[in-house]
């Protein structure tokens, strides 16, 4: 029998000023009983419109109706036919705009917890499942993946399925790119990303640390010299954006990038890791998407008084729905409607020795309002005339969004890219280069950790149909 | 894991280092850096390549105990390993075509500077080598430098080696004499480059200098290294880690240098009293 409730299930999370202290998870998941009770919300409806809001098209009705059994392990199955990364789209997917955003339940009430499900179900499979998945039989032939984030994990995992012997190889010292740099453990604990790496080497991925492709090895040393038959570039968006204000080299003006690296890589709030990190009173987080409420709930957390500067308002910021929520509640001061002109600096005139000079002091703003439409379709922002005030801040972050690093682009003749920097690809991946595909960020510019998935997928499916068709 | 083949105090403060790093050892050029890390807690910290053996498959670094992370690796010995290094970064210093060059180092960076000066010889280039120190026990390469110049002067705060004085009395005194030079190349003290670039600007000689700012990842990405050069922002780790001399911030980046002063002094005595007790 269906559960007519027009309410989902809530899930617990930790008290909202406890959270707010500490770097563990905030949301702490379905019980078995909340699962199956919002299993059984879902209508199984003929046309299945989730799915089709789902950019990896999981059978979406199909999982959840063995959650309704209590058939978890079954469930994962279904999910894992489509999906390589499920406990981690499960709690970073903006699932409003996607599946639960297409169901049918939502019309009259609120959508099936599909994401909570997805979540529930990964990490019954991750308690409850201690082997790994079997080898399967190497059809020798080499594939070099570049980057360890989403992308490249997902392509990996498929085309070490279909018998490739695959190396990936990652920059930084810990492999998971956005994954373990970017997103905060209280969001996306770094246990599971390294469960998720640790099963793809125990199907035979050989992971390669601290090697930069561009620099330490080109993409046609790869090919050329090193016998790899084919390359996917997976290298993401890692280049920051600046606003172009004056003060921006100011101590105390991060990064998102930055201070999210100095936090979640490198444990910088942990006593015993060297990675400094400035101890702000008052923070500035420049931007309205999923970065920044990271970035701001993390500052935050080192105890902070944290503004979010958005220009436009709270109805248009591009975060997920949830992660606003739980900013909001965690005490962050949303200034909406406000954008910075200049950062301010201090200056000490008797002394020009003092450290303390050139540390950020505050920030100056402009209100702003909303005009007609733009080209995104969302109404622009306007400088309200006379509107100028100074938000007394110590450190300002610029979470305005990355754009692809040109490390590999500058490197690799023959590879084609946009002016803003995107490797130019299909929709199966290949680009201007024979035997190389791209794909996530790297092509997109910055955008979801699934359509980074979906994409490696699809270059693994055409990997494999270009090596078979070339070389068999 | 990268082991560490060979150790050699320089000075009290400066020691050598031969890391086994085969891949960044084929790459490497000079001018370019290279991102390490001592242990699994440690922080990433950026050194330039002072040397490299393709043959051999290693990579050296000097570095000077300035604070956790190099006092931490100053503790280390032949045959222990680095958990981390990563490289080569950064673009390499240009050398071609250059004919007549001064390489001015300070300290430390003589010992960036030293490849350069000697990839310049190796090529025909006649280069006059300056190198400064605050002290006779801190003097560094002195060998080195003068089988790779053809002119080596050395300089010291208090006299006590060399002629005393600072490496612009010596530029100075050199360009005065009617010394041309294509160009000149500044590794060292960023308060020493900014006074290098400002005489060099006067005389209107190309001047390179080489810049080592805080960064993370090396690749571009945290732009923590940003530099303002010619009223640009530029990230030292991608675009450089060598620029215009004449269009470099320098205070703008002596500024940023400080950004940790506080936290960097606290580790840095945690650390030394970790040593201590360990003794």
């Amino acid at each position: 029998m269906a559960n007519m409730s027009l309410k989902r299930n809530e899930m617990n999370v930790q008290d909202p000023n406890v959270r707010n202290k500490n770097f563990k998870e905030v949301a702490l998941g379905y019980t078995e009983e909340q699962a199956i009770d919002e299993a059984k919300r879902c209508l199984n409806c003929k046309n299945k419109p989730c799915v089709g809001g789902c950019p990896v098209k999981i059978y979406i009705p199909d999982f959840i109706a063995k959650v309704a059994e209590g058939k978890f392990e079954e469930a994962y199955e279904i999910i894992s036919k489509s999906s390589s990364l499920p406990a981690v789209c499960g709690r970073v997917c903006p699932q409003e705009n996607q599946c639960e955003g297409k169901c049918v339940r939502g019309i009259k009430g609120e959508s099936v917890a599909i994401g909570r499900l997805e979540r529930f179900v990964a990490d019954y499979h991750n308690a409850n499942c201690k082997t790994w998945s079997e080898k399967t039989v190497k059809n020798g032939h080499r594939v070099a993946v570049i980057g360890s984030g989403p992308s490249g994990l997902a392509c990996a995992s498929d085309l070490v399925k279909m018998g490739y012997d695959v190396t990936i190889f990652e920059a930084l010292h810990t492999a998971g790119g956005v994954l373990v740099y970017g997103i905060p453990e209280f969001r996306l604990p770094k246990a599971i990303v390294e469960k998720e790496i640790k099963g793809l080497e125990a199907l035979g991925v050989e992971i390669k640390t601290n090697v930069v492709i561009g620099k330490t090895i080109t993409i046609d040393e790869l090919m050329d010299e090193m016998g790899y038959e084919a390359v996917f570039i997976g290298s993401g968006a890692g280049l920051p954006k600046f606003m172009n204000i004056k003060g921006e080299g100011l101590k105390g003006v991060y990064s998102a990038n930055e201070f999210l690296t100095r936090m979640t890589l490198m444990k910088a709030y942990e006593n015993d890791c060297d990675t400094p990190i400035m101890q702000a009173k008052r923070v500035a987080v420049v931007g309205g998407g999923n970065v920044a409420m990271d970035a701001a709930r993390c500052a935050k957390r080192l105890g902070a008084e944290v503004y979010v500067v958005y220009r436009r308002g709270m109805e248009e910021l591009p975060a997920r729905h949830e992660e606003v929520e739980h900013a909001v509640e965690e005490g962050i001061i949303f200034k909406t409607l406000t954008n910075p002109i200049e950062i301010l600096g201090y200056t000490n005139e008797n002394d020009k020795r003092d450290i303390k000079n050139n540390t950020v002091c505050g920030m100056k703003c402009v209100e702003m309002e909303l005009g007609e439409p733009d080209a995104s379709g969302r109404r622009k922002p306007i400088i309200k005339q006379k509107s100028e005030f100074i938000l007394d801040v110590d450190c300002v972050i610029m979470a305005l969004g990355t754009s692809p690093n040109p490390l590999i682009k500058s490197t690799t003749e023959g590879l084609e890219t946009h002016s803003w920097g995107g490797i130019i690809a299909d929709e199966n991946g290949k680009t201007s280069r024979k035997g190389v595909f791209a794909g996530g960020d790297a092509v997109t510019g910055a955008a979801t950790v699934i359509l980074a998935m979906g994409a490696g997928k699809a270059s693994a499916k055409a990997i494999d149909e270009y090596i078979k068709t070339s070389k068999i | 894991m990268f082991k560490i083949v060979r150790k050699k105090v320089l000075n009290p403060t400066v020691t050598l280092m031969e890391i086994e790093a085969p891949l960044v050892a084929k790459k490497a050029e000079p001018g370019q850096f290279i991102i390490l890390r001592t242990d699994e807690r440690g922080e990433r910290i950026p050194l330039t390549v002072a040397d490299f053996d393709r043959y051999k498959g290693t990579v050296t670094i000097i570095f000077q105990v300035v604070g956790a992370t190099t006092e931490k690796l100053n503790h280390l010995n032949e045959g222990d390993y680095l958990h981390d290094f990563v490289g080569p970064l950064g673009k390499a210093t240009h050398t071609a075509g250059l004919k007549r060059v001064a390489v001015v180092g300070g300290g430390v960076g003589c010992a960036i500077a030293y490849p350069v000066a000697k990839k310049l010889h190796g090529q025909g280039c006649e280069v006059h080598a300056i190198c400064g120190f605050r002290t006779k026990d801190l003097v560094i390469l002195e060998d080195e430098f003068k089988n790779a110049s053809s002119k080596y002067i050395l300089m010291s705060d208090d006299g006590t080696s060399g002629e005393k004085g600072l490496v612009t009395d010596a530029l100075k005194k050199l360009i005065e004499s009617g010394e041309k030079y294509d160009e000149v190349i500044t590794i060292g003290p960023l308060i020493m480059m900014k006074f290098v670039c400002a005489l060099t600007k006067e005389y209107d000689i190309k001047t390179v200098a080489s810049m080592n700012p805080i960064m993370i990842d090396g690749t571009g990405m945290c732009g923590g290294c940003r530099l303002t050069v010619g009223g640009k922002m530029v990230f030292a780790c991608v675009d450089g880690p060598e620029f215009d001399g004449h269009q470099i911030d320098f205070d703008e980046a002596i500024s940023r240098s400080n950004m940790y002063y506080g936290f960097e002094r606290h580790k840095h005595e945690d650390t030394c009293n970790l040593f201590k007790g360990a003794r």
